[in-house]
């Protein structure tokens, strides 16, 4: 793969105006709408649309993050720098009754963990705010499930998604029609590549999480994924020894079910050269992602972003 | 990476280019597709390993082919069935250019997902294979490319293996394509032989078929003119009326037609009003002017009444404002379309009731001959006369996708229930 060359009007302004539209037609459309934010790259990207599309006014919707507890420490210190930032509100949840009950991907595995702390929480959340859209970062390209989904993607009022009764979506017109407790999960990235984003965050100068930068960290091996050790909750596996490795990270998340790649693109030059040519695709690093083919779909029919 | 063309070439780069794939069952479109992305260096390892388990999985007895057609069925519901029924999105760029592709499932039953992906597309790939020709289908996945207003079609020949790469046999289906494609009002049409399975004239010109002295698929794709469908005229429906404070008043909006400056006299449709532009505002600095595609906030130079929905168009060359239109209709409901029953139209940005009036005819989507008719079911096409409750501005579909294509909404159960294209 190489990496496309940018001509002065490129795709990227297309995708531009393509996001901000869909930002605007949720803002106009919707009576309580939320932007998800999950601290990553595209996240960062959404954000930095968020903010161009509703110039000068300010952002009219708050952001959420849904914090699993086990998120890097550089996740947390970059959301609190946008919190600080004070243009746009960021609501924060944790699923508390995850929390009694000592939810950790350590004790109880991926799939558990992922489902309590993030669908549930996720769950929760919109229900106790009553929002009626919710917009999130992922990319058609990013899985199979994803590449048949709508942008405007409705869901039931139990948050379900029927992929067999999908709304049809023509042009830019998208059907914002709902009753009362039913939503709709808005994708302003649905068209954009990995790529894409990258060179987006270089010619727009956004800020990322460091972590998507190489340095030197604490990882162990484990399952075949370079696992960073982030603190003092991390338990050791027989045989298992940290080690200081040039990683770095491709996606983010908990990080005891992250797995970084090792890597010395420290720049985002480095990093688009790397990727353009990579062998391995995105969500490689993702160990939740590792069950069975469709697990993303189920997962997503049961309320999953 | 493999790099499928020649990186010497030094013309410029043509930009984005949105097409579909449609073919009938088993004409191998999958294959030709996942052959596509793997020709342009897009399947990652970790992609092909899962490809070669899932192609023993499947093929037990073939040995270590790749099937690329088990790429891009998705879901699980499609696996079982061994269909296609949704469209699914797929991106690849070469050093060229970069492409979403629409690929579409040929059914009949799913003629509205395959409408879906036509309406953002402005190219149609059409697989038919070489031993059974021109079928009902083609003629049906060609109308509704044509319907849905894309201009140009490339008709790929495929399974030439198992004609013997026969000239005659690809020349015969190429010219009875092209006349129907004519019917249909399909300007541009490209023919070439293929063989999905092993790539000929996919990636690269196939030694096999040296008659065949036209470009790869690849290559066409890559080089491929698209003349943009675009009325002229300045026109921009408002999405958002944004008012951070008493200070700034702008109509936030994607300009869908011509360009505007500032300084530029312009009538807010449907109500007439006059102003001139004073600011192009964006979040990178105020622009002195703006065009066809982009996302702005407009500021004017006198208060005047606007809101989402209308349409701030030339003054001196503005849209038709309408509330009685004819226009083509494909209907998507599970419930027939009862004529005189009151829908929720929606055309750009704005909303109003709308009633179907009268159906002049209906459409065989197969034959396309004209049928007389009372109601239209599930995946019908029929003529109408359309009646709102308001007056919009428009444009006539073969100038203005935006201000000239619509959806109806069941105000009862929100489903989106037909898609029309207006006419006048
Ligand atoms: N001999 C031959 N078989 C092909 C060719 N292209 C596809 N096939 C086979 O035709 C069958 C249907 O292909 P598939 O891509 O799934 O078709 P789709 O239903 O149109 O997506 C599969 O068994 C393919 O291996 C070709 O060019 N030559």
């Amino acid at each position: 793969m190489t990496a496309p060359s940018i001509p002065s009007h490129s795709h990227l302004d297309d995708l531009e105006a393509e996001s901000i539209f869909i930002f605007r037609e949720v803002a106009a459309s919707f009576r309580h709408p939320v932007m998800l934010y999950s601290i990553g790259k595209d996240s960062s990207v959404l954000l930095h649309l968020l903010r161009k599309a509703f110039y000068p006014a300010r952002p009219p919707m708050p952001l959420l993050h849904v914090d699993t507890t086990w998120k890097f420490r550089e996740m947390i210190a970059f959301r609190d720098q946008v919190v600080a930032a004070g243009d746009v509100e960021v609501l924060v949840h944790i699923n508390q009754d995850g929390v009694r009950q000592g939810i950790s991907p350590q004790t109880h595995g991926a799939t558990v963990h992922t489902d309590v702390m993030k669908t549930v929480a996720l769950k929760q959340a919109l229900d106790q705010y009553g929002f009626d859209a919710a917009i999130g970062g992922a990319r058609r390209d990013e899985e199979k499930s994803r590449a048949k989904e709508r942008i405007f993607s409705f869901r039931n009022a139990q948050h379900r998604w029927d992929p067999r009764s999908q709304r049809p979506e023509f042009w830019h017109t998208y059907n914002t029609h709902i009753r009362k407790g039913e939503s709709v999960r808005v994708f302003p990235l649905s068209n954009w590549t990995e790529m894409d984003v990258w060179q987006y965050i270089q010619r727009e100068g956004i800020s990322v999480v460091p972590l998507y930068f190489a340095k030197p960290r604490p990882v162990v091996e484990r399952d075949g994924a370079l696992i960073m050790v982030d603190d003092e909750r991390f338990v050791l596996r027989e045989g298992e020894t940290v080690q200081m490795r040039d990683v770095r990270f491709r996606t983010l998340g908990c990080y005891p079910l992250t797995g970084a790649v090792e890597s010395s693109a420290d720049t985002l030059a480095k990093i688009i050269d790397e990727m353009a040519s990579s062998r391995s695709s995105e969500r490689q690093g993702r160990v939740i992602d590792q069950d069975p083919t469709a697990s993303m779909e189920r997962k997503k029919q049961e309320g999953y972003f | 990476m493999l790099l499928p063309t020649d990186m010497t070439d030094t013309s410029p780069a043509p930009g984005l280019l949105r097409f579909i794939t449609c073919g009938s069952v088993d004409d191998g479109k999958s294959s030709l597709l996942g052959r596509l992305l793997y020709d342009a260096g897009m399947l990652p390892d970790d992609q092909l390993a899962a490809l070669a388990r899932d192609s023993r999985r499947q093929h037990a007895d073939a040995g270590d082919v790749l099937d690329f057609s088990l790429l891009t069925d998705g879901l699980d519901a499609e696996r079982q069935q061994g269909i296609t029924i949704d469209v699914a999105y797929r991106y690849f760029h070469t050093a060229r250019r970069s492409f979403i592709v629409a690929d579409c499932p040929g059914h009949e039953q799913y003629t509205r997902n395959m409408a879906t992906g036509a309406s953002n597309a402005e190219l149609a790939v059409v697989l038919v294979d070489a031993r059974k020709g021109l079928l009902p289908q083609t003629r049906r996945h060609t109308y509704i490319c044509g319907l849905l207003g894309i201009r140009q079609v490339v008709l790929a020949v495929n399974k030439m293996d198992l004609v013997d790469y026969d000239q005659a046999v690809y020349a015969a289906i190429a010219a009875q394509y092209r006349e129907l494609a004519q019917e249909m009002g399909i300007v541009e049409v490209h023919c070439l032989p293929v063989v999905a399975l092993t790539g000929d004239n996919v990636g690269a010109r196939s030694s096999r078929m040296p008659w065949y002295t036209g470009d790869s698929l690849l290559e066409l794709l890559e080089s491929v003119e698209v003349t943009p469908f675009r009325a002229a005229d300045f026109r921009m429906p408002v999405q958002w009326v944004n008012r951070p404070d008493h200070s700034f008043r702008g109509y936030a909006g994607t300009i869908c037609g011509g360009r505007v400056s500032c300084g530029d006299e312009v009538v807010v449709q449907p109500g007439g009003q006059r102003a001139r532009i004073e600011r192009i505002v964006s979040a990178d600095g105020d622009l002195p002017d703006a065009a066809d595609g982009q996302a702005v906030t407009l500021c004017l130079d006198r208060e005047i009444d606007v809101s989402r929905g209308d349409v701030i168009a030339d003054a001196l060359r503005p849209a038709p404002v309408a509330d009685q239109f004819t226009c083509h209709l494909l209907w998507m409901g599970d419930a027939a379309l009862l004529p005189n029953r009151t829908y929720w139209l929606k055309i750009g940005t704005r909303t109003v009731n709308a009633r179907v009036m009268s159906i002049k005819y209906k459409v065989d989507v197969n034959s396309q001959a004209r049928l007389a008719a009372r109601h239209l079911a599930l995946n019908e096409v029929g003529y109408c006369a359309l009646g709102l409750d308001d007056a919009i501005a428009f444009e006539a579909y073969a100038r203005n996708r935006t201000l000239g294509g619509f959806i109806l909404i069941d105000r009862q159960s929100n489903a989106t229930v037909a898609c029309g294209m207006l006419d006048f």
